[in-house]
């Protein structure tokens, strides 16, 4: 338990670190990529405290982001915009306008209701056909997303959101997230799940309610992907549903993989790390279409360079960066150590 | 009567192509345990051997066997690149790996082909249409169940009386003891490999066929409906994978038939909100495969 505090803190700082940072270094394309990487660790983090506990990959995350993402626009967007930006909304929607800081919280909120009904006959499948429903769950919410022309204005841009998000609050959120994550490892229902993951048989005959523990775990991450898409649509201020689909999702399930998604401190870690290449190879490619040697646009280059790395990480280390201990741990047991030599 | 006809027709060209997808899903997975997400990324390298061959000035039928061909290729060094390294680990690990080889072939055709789409050469007998007691049809439906019937027939064959079928089955069924019974494991996991990338190759001719063009994400919708099709179907049983496809294919028929223009927009939700109560009746799909044994 008390390492569980060290790396609490650790990770908090480190969170810190990065939004202090950025701040004081005072470029905005440096605030600018410091917040999304702090948005992206509310959703990598979200997507850990499912599949990190659980074992079981889910595809639908990013799903929820949008739900979310969605749910807060409709209804942090000003009444006088409303006619503009969603033409086809309902009547008694047009009139409600509420604060940010609530549609957030309704945006999560909505997203765990959706998921506890959706996920539940889920959770009894094993596992590879658990991925597969949730890859089809994915596939189901961008279909909606993409038709439901009175919620979402259909596949056109969304616009009209008032920008909320900045560093400060993306960093408070971040915290609490990982907060919750650390402590929902370590409850009752992390315990049994992670037992779960280690040996179904064994946890199933010890008593514990598989299904139904993975379903907690699951609503839990759909409230903070509800949250995180709340977050980054005031942050965005402007989408469409293609922002909530493959691309997206293969982005934040390999931070969490090559972070390491059994650990907090993995998928921190992760994104971290991702953001930064990621943001690397996007300058490269742009670079490169700058120079434009006749060949014409240069894409997809970024994700083929993070597929292989992907690929390589689950050859040689396929845990991820921490896959199985918290920082706080390690460093505890690093320290033990030191003392014993002495 | 005609709409009988159009509506059987339908079904049977629509679950022919659906099952062979599912069939090429589940042999893998039924030797392997593993799902392969790399598997509608095959379809696209047939479309793309289709639209780079159609400058040649070779008979059509020759390009489709390369297309073919260079889906079974790929699909052999799905195994080399995406599986073997990884086999021996966690399924996470191996579900992983075959979803980042999977985006790196589409960003491949991304940044070496085209974003967009490019047209893949079609022989005419694909537009024409053909009028059947009164219903008028397609002939590419009638050429999709007629090569569903073949290869459906083909693959039962191959599965049941050949060595190499006898193998894979035993394989699929124990696999160490399969091994220890002198198998040669890693032939017959390419085996699996090169015959999913047949049915592949095939299905991707034929799904082509229909929209006549090629984009790096056209393997998504076959994917989509392969995977939805086994898990309805039985994830480790053949027939299971055949009924699975069929069934879809007569839920997606019917919905077609009977929504209204404003719903249908939203049919996969429908389909899937169909799969969810198949699964809640039976979680283990429609037809139990044998137990299978320890993945190696």
């Amino acid at each position: 338990m008390k390492h569980s505090f060290l790396t609490a803190l650790i990770l908090i700082a480190v969170i810190a670190i990065i939004a202090v940072g950025s701040q004081l270094l005072g470029i905005r394309l440096y605030d600018r990529i410091a917040t999304n990487l702090l948005i992206s660790l509310v959703l990598v983090v979200g997507l850990q405290t499912f599949m990190g506990n659980s074992g079981l990959l889910s595809f639908a995350h990013i799903g929820f982001m949008g739900l979310g993402a969605y749910t807060s626009a409709v209804l942090t967007i000003p009444t006088q915009m409303k006619g503009m930006a969603l033409p086809d909304l309902y009547e008694f929607m047009k009139v409600v306008e509420v604060s940010p800081l609530l549609a957030m919280v309704a945006a999560g909120m909505l997203a765990a209701v959706v998921a506890a009904v959706v996920a539940y006959p889920l959770m009894r499948l094993s596992d590879a056909a658990a991925v597969i429903t949730s890859f089809a769950l994915l596939v189901v919410l961008y279909t909606v997303m993409n038709n439901w022309s009175a919620f979402t204005n259909g596949p056109r841009t969304l616009f009209g959101l008032p920008k909320t998000t900045d560093m400060p609050v993306a960093a408070i959120v971040a915290s609490i997230v990982v907060l919750v994550a650390l402590a929902f490892k370590e409850s009752r229902t992390g315990k049994l799940l992670r037992a779960s993951r280690e040996d179904e048989i064994a946890a199933a005959a010890l008593g514990a309610d598989i299904p139904h523990l993975r379903w907690r775990a699951f609503i839990l991450a759909a409230f903070i992907a509800g949250i995180g898409g709340a977050l980054w649509g005031h942050f965005i201020t402007s989408f469409a549903p293609k922002a909530f689909y493959l691309k997206e999702t293969f982005l934040i399930i390999t931070m969490l993989v090559i972070g390491g998604a059994s650990t907090v401190t993995g998928a921190v870690a992760g994104t971290i790390l991702i953001t930064f290449a990621y943001e690397g190879l996007r300058g490269t490619e742009g670079a490169l279409n700058a120079t434009a040697f006749g060949a014409g646009q240069v894409v997809g280059l970024t994700e083929i360079v993070l597929a292989l790395a992907m690929i390589a990480v689950m050859i040689v280390k396929p845990g991820g960066l921490f896959p199985n201990r918290e920082i706080g741990h390690i460093l505890t047991r690093a320290r033990r150590k030191k003392e014993t030599v002495a | 009567m005609a709409f009988a006809i159009q509506f059987v027709i339908d079904v049977l060209s629509l679950g022919g192509a659906y099952a062979l997808m599912a069939l090429g899903l589940v042999i893998i997975y039924g030797i392997l345990r593993l799902v392969n997400f790399a598997y509608g990324e095959l379809i696209m390298v047939a479309g793309y051997t289709m639209f780079l061959a159609s400058g040649s000035g070779l008979p059509w039928i020759v390009m489709a066997v390369l297309a073919v061909g260079m889906a079974i290729l790929f699909g052999i060094i799905t195994d080399y690149a995406a599986f073997r390294p990884v086999r021996a680990k966690s399924v996470t690990a191996v579900l992983i790996t075959s979803f980042a080889f999977s985006n790196l072939l589409q960003n491949a055709a991304l940044l070496f082909i085209s974003p967009r789409p490019r047209n893949v050469p079609l022989p005419d007998i694909f537009s024409q249409t053909v009028s059947i007691g009164g219903a008028i049809t397609p002939v590419r439906n009638l050429i999709t169940i007629a090569a569903s019937i073949v290869l459906l027939a083909g693959v039962a064959f191959l599965m049941r009386r050949t060595t190499l079928g006898i193998a894979m089955r035993a394989a699929a069924t124990n696999f160490t003891m399969a091994r220890m019974l002198g198998v040669p494991a890693n032939l017959v996991i390419s085996s699996a490999f090169a015959l999913s990338g047949f049915l592949a190759g095939v299905v991707g001719i034929l799904w082509i066929g229909r929209i006549g063009t090629v984009v790096p994400g056209v393997g998504l919708e076959p994917l989509l409906v392969a995977f939805i099709a086994t898990v309805i179907g039985g994830m480790r049983s053949l027939p299971g994978a055949v009924v699975g496809g069929f069934l879809l294919a007569l839920i997606d028929t019917t919905l077609n038939y009977t929504l209204s223009q404003d719903l249908l927009k939203f049919r996969d939700a429908f389909t899937f909100s169909l799969v969810i109560l198949i699964l809640l009746w039976r979680p283990e799909g429609l037809i139990r495969g044998p137990a299978s044994g320890q993945r190696t």
